[in-house]
Order: structure tokens, then sequence, then C-alpha cells
């Protein structure tokens, strides 16, 4: 039973997100009144630059090759500590959340070196911006997991995504609601969509994310945009489980997780087509009010 | 037997610069023999004061001497030991990167000075952890201190080399004498100089808070506490880079360990003393993290991160206090077992990064980072090295930095739950801001690596850029394998860590249970988790590579098409910083030169910004023109005659005589 879970927690981690990406463009395309990509372009992407050569630039030096594939494996690490619906995450100890937090610091750290790497100016604004938007993020998250673990007074991803249920969420709802909220806009962020990003923009001055990969070709690439469905994936995890008591919902559950996430993905989309995107210097006010969103939760939690 | 190890490798320490004054030894002797001399007693001071953490054993020893005040009394127990490992670790790894930094051929003016000062240094450092009186620390002190103000104004030829340890001086004798302060109010309230357990039960608050603030000022000073760090950033990026290694690593945590055994010895510490280390550290680490985003001068930045892990360690300093008022077992054991190992942390990935950073200064000649990069393909142990210690100090894992950091943040949220008492949700606002902290630290050493030893050189001083000298190059693995180390089996560590927690926490610990570490922190996750990530990612990246190898082409870096890229188009340090300077600029108050662009046709112009300190240029340097000013009314007494002089000790004296027959307190 526990390898039967192990098998399909991993499966979902590392087979499911491109498609997150699919249903994003589908949306997008059924806004703008067109047929669009079909759902699963992206796993064809992914496979037609894992088949292709490669070009390095001459500046650039092992670290360029190797933080593709470390940051992957950092952010799929952090997914296993990570509980899907009902399944339980293969790994979990008493303070996974903080790992889970660094580990995708670590990728952050990662991407953005390579992207340094190469001496131009276009990556070094990508990398400039990434960085540098991420330190408010960071403070909001560290503010929901406080929520959650007084809400469940555990100290580990799995009990406290499940202890919501313990307490009544009549009381439990509204910091629950305010940290839902600051973790939507931290998903945006992080992964760099509409409103702090525009994934389809070809100008590379406005660009946080695409700028930073823009000397990345071939394998490199597909690893970067695999690695970044997984994390889209796994932070829109995090929210669909603070959303929804899985524990309540029994063994049934691993459905409405799967569609829990496709709803996440069409509301990324929907957000995508009805909102341009913000200006740059704008952009910290919205990680201020995510912030804000999960620190007054930690203050309802506390009172 | 450890006592009179640490004692007999502190005199060899003390000895071996005088191996290397003139006269002593011949011209081909001096290069080797002092450092050889250092190297043992290192060598032996490590192994001794490791035994003596792993036995947790404790001995004290008291040597008569005639000075007021009282014997010179040593002593080792768990807590000294602990200090003593960094000491030596440290200070035997600079011995030997000074070999090849500053040998006697390109620095014949003052290298057997600075070997002098060196051993000194050493000596005292260690004299002052085994003190168990105040005589005796303030002597060890006092000897840290100045040989530390010879040592960092070892260039004193330059102006801003003496500037910034005459800036130094100043600090730390005031520090010095807010310590003669506070061991005069203990003497006063408890009788002796000694150390014990200070019963400041039935005294008035006010004696206690004047000690507790004393103590602070200037425990605080030496740590580099935030706002009294202004002397930090100019002497370590002006002394040699060992130099600055052992200060940062070492010597500013001597103010920790200061603070540790003074609170160690106060049996019922008020809650609000643990509140305000936890509000300071606080203070201290957003406050040094964001300075250090501003810099552009390699050293200065890697000594404002010294800022910031002092509030790291002051914060896990704070929550162990809190536990101990409030009986949190947990909290005092998590808060201090993050604040020792942050120090022993910080004491490793700090000198490899000055060490890496002294490599390129060594090579480029030159500290401004805006003038340096593609390091990496020129020297590229050095750039490997780097790298483990960029990671480790922004505390990722799985490196030591995130180990120590993780039983802060467990310490934090378990502060928020009612486990074993009431629960304390204050104390859980220090998670966020050490995550904040943590993405700044991300930020800034992002920006460190890919300035200085990524993309192409900006300018011709790397151009004859190569790989430092073997010694400085061996100087830096050890502590490269120890944060890896750490890092990935924490376990190694969590022993002595127990050993040294429970010297501190005394009786309220009890009843003493040893697997508590274990019980609280992952640490055997840590390894499981480290290990597998190393070698996916080494089986990945060997895996990826070997197929790429057949198919991969190289290019230019994407320019848009545009003909003439230079290498001064990149991204510089504060263009990399700018939006976080722009968003900070009400903390940071950034300076610029703005020139005017007119015409058609302009001339050159240059565009200047900078992020200075604004504790020493706002508030010390006023303070000190107007101290100045004052002082020059009272340059009528400064005769210049000696039979003057005398007369004012005279009157001085007898002054003392009246006031004491009319029956002074």
């Amino acid at each position: 039973m526990r390898a039967a879970e192990f098998a399909i927690h991993l499966l979902l981690l590392l087979a499911f997100p491109p498609i997150l990406l699919g249903v994003i463009n589908k949306t997008k395309a059924a806004f703008a009144g067109r047929v669009g990509a079909p759902l699963l372009q992206p796993y064809h992407d992914l496979l037609k630059l894992f088949r292709k050569g490669l070009v390095l630039s001459e500046t650039t030096t092992w670290v360029f090759t190797l933080a593709p594939a470390a940051a992957l494996l950092a952010v799929i690490l952090a997914g296993m500590l990570l509980p899907a619906g009902p399944l339980d995450a293969p790994i979990r100890f008493t303070g996974d959340m903080i790992l889970f937090v660094y580990l995708l610091g670590l990728a952050r750290f990662l991407i953005a070196t390579a992207a340094l790497d190469t001496g131009s100016s276009f990556e070094g604004m990508g990398a400039a911006r990434e960085v540098s938007f991420a330190c408010l993020a960071e403070g909001a998250v560290l503010f929901a997991f406080l929520v959650l673990a007084k809400n469940s007074g555990a100290l580990a991803l799995s009990s406290m995504l499940r202890g919501v249920e313990e307490v009544e969420w009549g009381i439990a709802a509204a910091p629950l609601l305010l940290i839902s909220a600051g973790l939507f806009i931290v998903v945006l962020a992080e992964n760099c969509r509409v409103p702090f990003d525009d994934p389809n923009t070809h100008l590379e001055l406005t660009m946080i994310h695409e700028v930073m990969v823009l000397d990345h070709g071939g394998p490199l690439l597909g690893l970067i945009l695999y690695g970044a469905a997984i994390k889209l994936y796994i932070l829109g995890a995090l929210l669909v489980q603070v959303l929804i008591p899985f524990d309540n919902i029994g063994p049934g559950g691993a459905p409405v997780f799967v569609a829990g996430l496709l709803g996440l993905a069409v509301a990324i989309g929907v957000v995508e087509s009805i909102m341009a995107r913000l200006q740059l210097r704008h952009i910290p006010y919205l990680l201020t009010a995510a912030t804000l969103f999960c620190a007054f939760g930690f203050l309802l939690v506390t009172r | 037997m450890p006592l009179i190890l640490v004692e007999v490798s502190a005199a060899l320490l003390l000895l071996s610069g005088v191996a290397d004054l003139p006269r002593l030894g011949g011209p081909r002797a001096t290069k080797w023999v002092g450092s050889l001399i250092a190297l043992i007693g290192s060598a032996l001071g490590v192994a001794a004061s490791v035994w003596a953490l792993t036995q947790a054993s404790e001995a004290s020893q008291s040597i008569s001497w005639n000075l007021p005040g009282g014997d010179l009394d040593l002593g080792l127990d768990p807590l000294s030991a602990f200090f003593l490992v960094p000491i030596f670790f440290v200070g035997g790894l600079g011995t030997l990167y000074q070999i090849g930094y500053w040998d006697p051929a390109s620095h014949p003016r003052n290298f057997r000075a600075h070997r002098f000062f060196w051993g000194l240094l050493q000596g005292g450092l260690a004299l002052l952890v085994l003190a168990r009186n105040g005589v005796a620390f303030l002597f060890g002190w006092e000897v840290m201190a100045l040989s530390a103000f010879f040592l960092i104004s070892t260039e004193d030829q330059r102006e801003e080399v003496r500037e910034a340890a005459w800036v130094y001086l100043v600090a730390t004798h005031v520090g010095t004498l807010s310590l003669f302060g506070m061991f005069s109010l203990l003497w006063a309230s408890t009788g002796s100089f000694g150390w014990g357990t200070l019963d400041l039960g039935g005294q008035e608050t006010w004696r206690l808070w004047g000690v507790f603030a004393l103590a602070i000022i200037g425990f605080g000073l030496k740590a580099g506490l935030m706002p009294l760090h202004f002397w930090l950033p100019g002497a370590h990026a002006n002394a040699p880079s060992h130099v600055s290694a052992m200060l940062s690593g070492v010597v500013i945590k001597m103010g920790i360990y200061g603070l540790a055994r003074l609170l160690s010895m106060i049996p019922q510490p008020p809650l609000s003393w643990g509140g305000l280390l936890l509000l300071l550290g606080a203070v201290s680490c957003v406050g040094g993290v964001l300075f250090a985003i501003g810099q552009h001068d390699l050293k200065r930045l890697l000594a404002y991160h010294s800022v910031e892990n002092i509030g790291i360690i002051l914060m896990g300093l704070g929550l162990a206090l809190i536990g101990r008022s409030t009986g949190r077992r947990d909290l005092l054991m998590l808060g201090m077992a993050g604040c020792l190992l942050h120090v022993w942390n910080h004491g490793l990935f700090k000198p490899l990064l000055f060490f890496g950073a002294g490599a390129v200064l060594h090579t480029t000649q030159t500290r401004e980072m805006d003038a340096l990069g593609g390091l990496a393909g020129r020297m590229p142990w050095t750039a490997g090295l780097f790298l483990v210690g960029a990671l480790s100090i922004c505390g990722l894992p799985p490196f030591n930095g995130f180990v120590s950091e993780l039983f802060i943040y467990l310490g934090f949220f378990r502060g928020l739950l009612t486990v074993d008492g009431a629960s304390y949700p204050a104390v859980a606002l220090g998670a966020p801001i050490l995550a904040i902290v943590g993405a700044l630290a991300v930020a800034c050493f992002v920006k460190v690596y890919g300035v200085v030893f990524l993309g192409s050189p900006r300018s011709s001083a790397v151009a004859s850029a190569q790989e430092p000298p073997l010694t400085m190059r061996s100087a830096m693995a050890p502590l490269a394998v120890a944060c890896v180390g750490i890092g990935v089996a924490p376990f190694l560590v969590a022993r002595l860590l127990e050993h040294a927690v429970r010297t501190w926490g005394g009786e309220s610990l009890s009843p003493v249970r040893a697997a508590d570490i274990e019980a609280w922190v992952p640490l055997g996750w840590l390894t499981f988790l480290g290990l597998a990530l190393i070698l996916s990612i080494g089986v990945l990246f060997l895996r990826f590579s070997r197929v790429w190898g057949r198919s991969t082409a190289r290019s230019v870096t994407w320019d848009c098409g545009y003909a003439a890229p230079t290498p001064r188009m990149q991204y510089t340090s504060s263009s990399f910083a700018k939006i976080l300077v722009d968003q900070f600029s009400w903390v940071l108050h950034p300076k610029g030169e703005q020139p005017q662009i007119r015409g058609f046709f302009p001339t050159t112009v240059k565009r200047h910004s900078w992020v200075e300190d604004r504790v020493l240029g706002e508030i010390i340097h006023p303070l000190a023109k107007a101290l100045e000013r004052l002082c020059a009314r009272l340059r009528p007494l400064q005769q210049g005659k000696l039979q003057a002089y005398l007369l004012y000790v005279f009157i001085i004296l007898g002054i003392l005589l009246i006031w004491g027959a009319l029956g002074a307190p």
C-alpha cells in the first residue's frame, strides 16, 4: 500500500505538471476565441528540447551546465516533501517545511547564477529581478506556514496541511482564507505568471524568468522548463491543500486533488486573460500585499 | 589534561611570532620557523579542545600573580572548548594561508610585525576563553583587541587603512571601558571578580539592568551588533585577508562568548532580556544583509554579512534565554544549539569566503567587484571553493548554514505551539524575518558570485589572474569540506552541541535527556536527503554531460545581433542590486552623482553611486567632531612640560585624599 501510494505520488509529481501549462494555455486561448495548442503540447515541447543538440556561449563555465540539473533535482526533492491530496508525502519529518522553502531557494540561486554565467545584460536583469522579488514572497510563505503550524499543532508539512480540519473550519476559515489569498499571489509571482511576468512576451527588457534562460538551449532549456512546471505544480498543490480539507473527503480525494489543481490552472489562465502585467516597479507592492495577507492570518491565529 | 594542552598551544601561538622578530631568525628562517611553531600550536589546540568537548571534561586551575583583583584563574569546560575549536582551527588555516599571502619578499616592511601580532592575537583569544575571573578575562580581551588593531593597521602606509584602524581602536576602547564598568558593577554586587553563580537576585533592578546594558554595549561593539557595527566594515575590508577571516570568523564571536558566558552565570534572567536580544538580533540581520547588498567592495560586502550572521546568532541566544526564563526546555535547547552551531558555521564559511576574496585580491590587486568578472575560468579551484562558501552562507541545503538556521527556525515554530508551557507567538515573528534575510542573502551572493567569478572580465585586472599558491588553496579546502560535512552529517556535532548547551543552560535543563537534539531536529533525514541530493546531482550531471558532449557547439552570448558588444555592457554589481537598494532606500539612503547630459554631442560623463554606512557617517562622525571641539577647550592644559603634568597628578591625588578623608563610600 505504501509503495503504491509512493509510486502514484511520484508519478503525479513527475508526469502531471506540464499539463497544467497546457490547461493555462487552453484557457487563455478560449478567452481569446482561439482553438489554442493541444493540451499535451508542453510534453511535446519538452521531448523536442531533450532530443536537440546544445549550443553553449563561449563565456560559460561548468556552472552553466550543472545548474539546471541541480535546480531540477532540488525542486523535485521539495515536491517529495509535500503530500498530494490524500496521499502522504513520501518524505516527512519535523521541520520539513523549512527544507521545502530552502530547496526552492537553492533552485533559485542556481538558476540565477547560471544566468549570470553568460555575461549578458539581459540575463543579469532577469536574475536581479528574480532574486529581488523572491525576498518578499518567502516572508509570505513562512507566515502561511506559521498559521498552518498553529492550526494543526504540528511541525511537518503532511500533518500541517491535514490537521487543519481538527479545528472548527468556521474559526479557522478566516486565517486560512487570508493565507490562501497570499499564497495565490505567491504562486503567480514565483511561477512568473501575469501580473508579475508575461510568459508570452518577446521583449527581453520586460521579462523576468524568460530572460534568465535566453541562452539556455536544447536539453538545458528543457530541464529548466520542466523544473518550472514542477514548481508550478508544487506551489499549486500547497495552495489546493490549504483550501480543500482532504481528511474529510476520504479515499476519494485523489481525483478531487487533481481537479483542484486543474481548477487552479484555469484560474491562472483567467487571471492572465483579464489582467495586464504590472509595471516592474509596482511588483513589490503586490508582493507586500501577499505578505500582509499572510501576516494578518498569523495575527488572527495568535489572538 | 586538555587544559594543560590548550595552555601549551596558546603559549606556542603567543611565541610563534617572536621567532620572526629581527635578529632572532635569519632571513631564510623567517618564512617557515614561526609559521611552523604556530601550526603545531594550532593543531595541538584543535585536538585538545575537541577532546575536551567530546569528554565534556571540566578542569580549572589557579595561578597566583601579583596583580590586583585576584589570581589568574583559568578553566576549561565544554562552552569554552566549543569556542576554542574555531580559534585554533581558523587560526591554523590562517597561518597556512599567510605563508603564501603575506610572504616576506613582497611585504618586507611589515611582515615581521604582522607575524608577531598574528601569534599574539591567537594567544590572547585562547586566554580570554579560558579566563575564569574578570581580571583574567579583561587581560585576554585587551591582548586580543590591541593585537587586532596592529593587524588591521598592517598596511599603515595607506590612508584608508589608518582611518579604519583608528575607528576600530576607538570602538574597541569604548567597548573595553563598558566592560570595566560591567565588571566593577558585578564586583560591587558580589564582592569579587571571580566567576561562579552571580546571584543578583537581592540586588536593585538598576544594577541588574546596568550589568546587562553595559554587557550589550561592550560585547555588542566587539560582535558588530547593529548599530554598534560601525567599525566593522572598514576594519574587515582593509585588513589583510587572513586577518579579516580571523576577525570575522573568530574575534567578533568573542562578543557572543562573553555575552553567553555572562548570561550563563545569572540564574534568573528576566524574560525581557531574551526578547531584547531577539529584537537586536533581528535588527542586525536585516540591516546587515541590506547594507551588504549595496556594497561594491568585495571584502566590505562580506563584512556586512558578518553583521547579518551575528544577528542570526544573537536571535538564537535570545530564543535560548527566553527558554531559560520561562522554563521551556525546547526553546532553550534549540535556540542555544542554533546559536552555537551558527558560531561554528559562520566561523567556517566566512573565513572560506575571505580567503577566496583574498585570493582574488592577491592576483588582481582589486577589491572592486565591478572591475572583476570571469575569474571562474582562470582560477577554477578558488571559484569552486568560493561557491561552497556562498551556498553555505545563504543557509541553503545541503550545507552547514542550513542546519543551524533550521535549529533556530524550529525554535521559533515551537514557540508558537503550546507544548510544554505557555506559547509565545511573538517569538514566531522571527521565522519570516529569518526567511526574508535568507532570500536577501541569496540575492546578495548571486550578485557576488556572478559578478566576480562568472561572465567575462570587466577590466584588465583580471587578464593575468591565476590560481593562488598551494598553501592558500590548501587553507581553503578544509573549510569547504567542513561546510559540506556539517551540512550532510550534522549528527557528528550533535553530541558536542549538547555538551556545550548543557554547560550554558545549567540546572534549567534538568531532567537531562541525552537524545533531545535528535528528537527535536531530524538530523538523520538531513544526512539522508543531503547525500541523496548530492549523489543524484552528480549522477545526472555526469550522465547528461556525456550525452551532450557529442553535440555541443560554442557560440557567442545572445546580444540581439549588436555588432560590438563589450564586457563593460554586462550587468554590474550595482545594477544587479538596484531593485533592492531602491526598494530599501529608506534604510540605506544610497548616495550618487548623477551628471547632467546636455547638447547633441555630450562629452564623456561618469556616474557613480554608493551606499555608505549611516551609523558611521551620520552619528559617529558628527559626534566625534563635537567631542573634538569640546576637547579643544582643554588644550591650554596640555603644556608639554613634565612639571605641569606632575602638578596635575599631585592635584588629583590631593583631591582623592580629601575625598577619602571625608568618608567616601
